[in-house]
């Protein structure tokens, strides 16, 4: 372990640390990006932070404060002071609501987890070098073909290592890609798009994301106008992915057992509560193949569904919903208390499955006789916390699905439906599969979900963009 | 733009100015030169922020952020490169300037246009400081959660409040720029306090209440009296939000509407701000934060509102966000034209966009939010202008028969290409014969934007005119988040179409 390492950094401020109980998160982030717009690449970029987080906490009668401080490329040196003003500010604080003990012992960790002592993982740009060579036989297709291309990629490993004054030193390293691809014709009138979520962008196929939104913009060939209203809808994974990531969310036990979410009832939460006839299955596993994630809690500030006195606590797989009824919500330790449910904190991704569901889209598309295909959503916020009442709008492609196939694309609609209510009119689930929430995707990427069938999706009014 | 008579660089974050940031400039610089770069510029920044948040009085949240870091940005042959470092050594900022050239020769081969910057006076060495009193970061953390702990007390205090949250963002901003011709020196601090109150009833139904005191370019003396009267607004909360909770539920159709600075700057931010930016309409943010109906073409003949609609961007408006001396391409602040008697006449751009569409000179906009990222053109302060001597709220109620008046910023949603909108607010009033006749719950309101503008009666006069605003404008991959102002009168719009909230969710 050499100086400046993050390692070295978590021991200093560790031995400096005066107060009763210390916690301090080193990261090394690395991050590489290309952004394109109509077939040439517009900006691109390559950029490193290191952030030492100093989480001091002083115990005393009356309760726990806490003082953080975060800072960027702290030396050496300087890691003293980031102490002393996180001591001081802990000091100055008053008792922290959520204070609790902190862990002992260390969470169960993968066999392929990275040892404490190796040097932090990082990426540079010729993380692009297979890739972006395809993207530029992809420019050139699409050029040929009088297409434009639009779309960004990005990559980024961030090393955590979190360490506390109770002797638990944990580390984490989190690679984070993704790929979003949009086409447009020459007239920029028709749009279709592609995301994709990767750890290496070894498994990303551009040119075969190309062709089939070759194929999308083909489908709007013949463009049909339809009024807003409700519609029977086939949502594909990344549009489910997004209403169903702003459910989770949402889905925080403090906010719920404060009776102010849709999750609250007087006197309680709605666990335990059908949201779906559909036998929906909604979890979050740090183990889940391809969408893998911290097994265990990195919290740099407390917040509504989380808290610094939880670092280093495991987090294991969770079932929010299971077989279509509500079965937890994200919960502090401190919450957990409040709400007398199990401790189960948030997790960095997520899935739903329908238990026994195999059908593709394509397969939707075919079985459905009147009904819109959507491609992604855009813009989504909340409009009433008591439903969960989510607006927003349509983006890159929705098509009007007649007798089992595609006729037309169809103009942009806002919608406004709570993910919540929609539960309970999906009729379809198809088979599960890695996504890309369009909306939340720069914050959240790690999502596999079904396409649904929907019945009456409500599209509240047209959207002229195109 | 010289230093204002009561700043000056003696106010400047002392740590941030004892590295030797002009030497890493010129080490920067010079080993791009070298490199064979036509363009180079260098930033050195450091943003320190601070949230603090309590949750029915107790602390939830205290978190201290410090950012440092460099960038060195260059065009060679015609191609950008950028490439950032977090130390602040000449030895970082020489490796920079290397990055970013190898980026540049990188990217040459999936670039096909060229990169040309709009020419810029240099100003040499200059310094900038943003107008305020107190730092927000010199006050103690307990003074500050004292305070929030008494604003709490005093609204839980009363029986009809279940919840209050009660929060404050601080951010002080230090950047250091210069390109050979300019050398910028600048700081600005702005401040974001908000206060909600929540009131729940036992059959489970609540309604929440946020103050409408706007995030601004103000020291720590807005939250004492300077600017904003906390004390007035918090105290009229509870019965406002009694109110909204016992208020009938809007019955959705048509309605004149009456609405206030409070409500009205988001709609402008989203509907105007973002649709009269030049990279928006030239296609650059197409896959993500979407295009603009607002088309170059349309320049000087698209009708996008009402004749009394008059619009400016201005990144020189006194305790506005976005305002600065110098932008982070070294273009000095001004004030211009977007929209001038309802008629699209101008955009936002950056050097590069001014020089590739002719306008000649950069207004400014050019805005990194973090030394990690390179400039994009970013959104100036977008207001609209009130009528000399117009009228007052009062009086534009006076002329409304049956309406709405709407109050306060809650819920936006806008699409890609800024047609399509939907927001709710606060407080809604209904008004009946001139007169506000108690509150409405579940209102939203939904259009077209040109449709929107284009029905707007009447603007108030400069003394309904408040400057609102927001810390987190989200653009660009990798996202990037920036603080923008704006500033409007009340106004009448006739004949907007409101939807129950309730209902859509059915």
């Amino acid at each position: 372990m050499s100086q400046h390492s993050p390692q070295h950094a978590v021991d200093i401020a560790l031995r400096s640390a005066r107060g009763d109980d210390c916690i301090v998160i080193a990261d090394e982030s690395s991050t590489a990006n290309l952004r394109w717009a109509g077939n040439t690449l517009t900006t691109n970029g390559v950029s490193r932070t290191r952030q030492l987080t100093v989480i001091a906490i002083s115990r005393a009668a009356g309760g726990a404060r806490v003082g953080v401080v975060s800072r960027a490329g702290v030396r050496d040196e300087q890691i003293a002071d980031v102490v002393a003003e996180a001591s001081e500010a802990a000091a100055e604080g008053s008792p922290a609501e959520d204070a609790q003990p902190l862990a002992t012992s260390a969470p169960p960790l993968p066999a392929s987890a990275p040892a404490w002592d190796d040097p932090p993982a990082a990426t540079e740009i010729g993380v692009f070098s297979g890739f972006a060579g395809e993207l530029g036989n992809a420019f050139a297709n699409a050029a040929s073909a009088d297409r434009l291309l639009y779309g960004y990629a990005e990559h980024q490993i961030t090393s955590t290592f979190l360490g506390t004054s109770t002797g638990l030193r944990l580390r984490h390293d989190q690679p984070t890609g993704r790929l979003e691809l949009n086409a447009k014709s020459a007239d920029l009138a028709r749009s279709s798009w592609a995301g994709v979520s990767t750890r290496d962008f070894r498994d990303v196929d551009v040119m075969a994301l190309e062709a089939e939104l070759a194929q999308q913009l083909g489908w709007a060939a013949r463009s049909v106008e339809l009024p807003a209203g409700r519609y029977e809808t086939l949502l594909p994974p990344s549009a489910v992915s997004d209403l169903m990531a702003y459910m989770y969310w949402s889905a925080g036990a403090r906010d719920a057992v404060d009776g102010r979410t849709v999750f609250s009832k007087p006197g309680g939460t709605r666990v335990g509560e059908r949201l779906s006839s559909m036998p929906l299955t909604m979890f979050s596993d740090p183990g889940t193949p391809g969408l893998q994630c911290a097994p265990f809690v990195i919290a740099h500030a407390s917040r509504r569904i989380s808290s610094v006195f939880d670092n280093g606590e495991p987090s294991p797989r969770t079932e929010w919903i299971s077989g279509g009824t509500l079965a937890a919500l994200i919960q502090t330790r401190y919450s957990a208390q409040l709400s007398g449910l199990p401790y189960t904190p948030w997790v960095d991704n997520l899935t739903m499955q329908a238990d026994g569901s195999s059908a593709s889209l394509t397969e939707m598309v075919a079985g459905t006789t009147r009904g819109l295909l959507l491609t992604c959503l855009w813009y989504v916020r909340d409009v009433d916390p008591q439903t969960l009442l989510l607006t927003g709008l349509t983006r890159d492609g929705v098509y009007l699905v007649e007798n089992g196939e595609v006729v037309g694309a169809v103009n942009n609609f806002r919608f406004n439906e709570s993910p919540v209510a929609m539960l309970d009119r999906v009729t379809e689930a198809g088979a599960t599969q890695p996504t890309l929430p369009r909306e939340l995707s720069d914050y959240f990427t790690r999502a596999a979900m079904p396409p649904l069938r929907v019945e009456g999706f409500n599209m509240s009014s047209v959207s002229q963009a195109s | 733009m010289a230093s204002k008579p009561d700043t000056g660089p003696g106010r400047i974050d002392p740590e941030f100015t004892s590295y030797p940031l002009r030497q890493l400039a010129d080490a920067a610089l010079a080993r791009a030169a070298e490199l064979g770069a036509e363009h180079a510029d260098f930033r050195a920044e450091r943003i320190r922020g601070q949230q603090i948040r309590l949750s029915d009085g107790r602390l939830e949240t205290q978190f201290d952020a410090d950012d440092l870091g460099l960038a060195v940005r260059v065009v060679v042959d015609g191609t950008w490169g950028f490439a950032s470092a977090v130390d602040l050594t000449t030895d970082a900022a020489v490796r920079a300037a290397q990055e970013a050239v190898d980026v540049a020769r990188v990217a040459a081969a999936i670039s096909t246009e060229r990169i040309e910057l709009a020419a810029e006076p240099g100003y040499g060495e200059v310094s900038w400081v943003s107008a305020y009193e107190i730092d927000p970061l010199d006050v103690s953390v307990a003074d500050k959660i004292e305070l929030l702990a008494r604003w709490s007390s005093g609204l839980l205090a009363d029986s009809r409040i279940t919840h209050v949250d009660a929060s404050l963002n601080q951010v002080r901003e230090t950047k250091f720029y210069c390109d050979g011709a300019t050398t910028a020196l600048q700081q600005r601090v702005r401040v974001d306090p908000e206060v909600t109150a929540v009131a729940v009833e036992p059959d489970g139904r609540f309604e929440t209440m946020r103050t409408l005191a706007p995030p601004a370019g103000r020291g720590y003396e807005y939250l004492t009296g300077t600017g904003w009267d906390f004390d007035a607004e918090l105290v009229e909360l509870p019965s406002l939000l009694a109110e909204k909770l016992a208020a009938p539920s809007v019955e959705a159709g048509r309605y004149d509407l009456v609405i206030d600075p409070s409500n009205l700057f988001l709609t402008i931010h989203e509907s105007i701000g973002h649709a009269t930016e030049l990279d928006r309409a030239l296609g650059y943010e197409a896959a993500y934060a979407g295009t603009s109906f607002a088309t170059l073409d349309k320049l000087g003949s698209l009708q996008y509102g009402s004749p009394v609609m008059n619009i400016t961007g201005d990144r020189t408006a006194k305790h506005g966000l976005a305002t600065i001396g110098y932008d982070d391409e070294g273009v000095a602040g001004q004030s211009w034209n977007l929209i001038a008697g309802g008629v699209l006449t101008g955009y936002q751009l950056d050097r590069r966009m001014a020089r590739l569409e002719g306008f000649g000179r950069s207004n400014g906009c050019a805005f990194a939010d973090s030394p990690g990222h390179m400039p994009i053109q970013r959104m100036a302060n977008v207001s609209l202008q009130p009528a000399k001597d117009g009228p007052s709220t009062a009086e534009l109620i006076a002329g409304v028969t049956d309406g709405i008046y709407i109050v306060g910023d809650k819920s936006w949603s806008i699409d890609m290409q800024r047609y399509n909108f939907q927001f709710t607010g606060q407080r809604f009033f209904r008004i009946r014969n001139g007169q506000l006749a108690g509150q409405l719950r579940d209102v939203a309101y939904q259009a077209t934007t040109t449709d929107f503008w284009n029905a707007m009666e009447a603007v108030g006069g400069p003394q309904t005119y408040v400057l609102g605003g927001a810390f987190n404008c989200g653009k660009g991959q990798p996202a990037q988040v920036a603080p923008v102002s704006h500033g409007c009168p009340s106004v009448v719009m006739r004949g907007i179409r409101i939807l129950n909230t309730v209902e859509e969710a059915a």
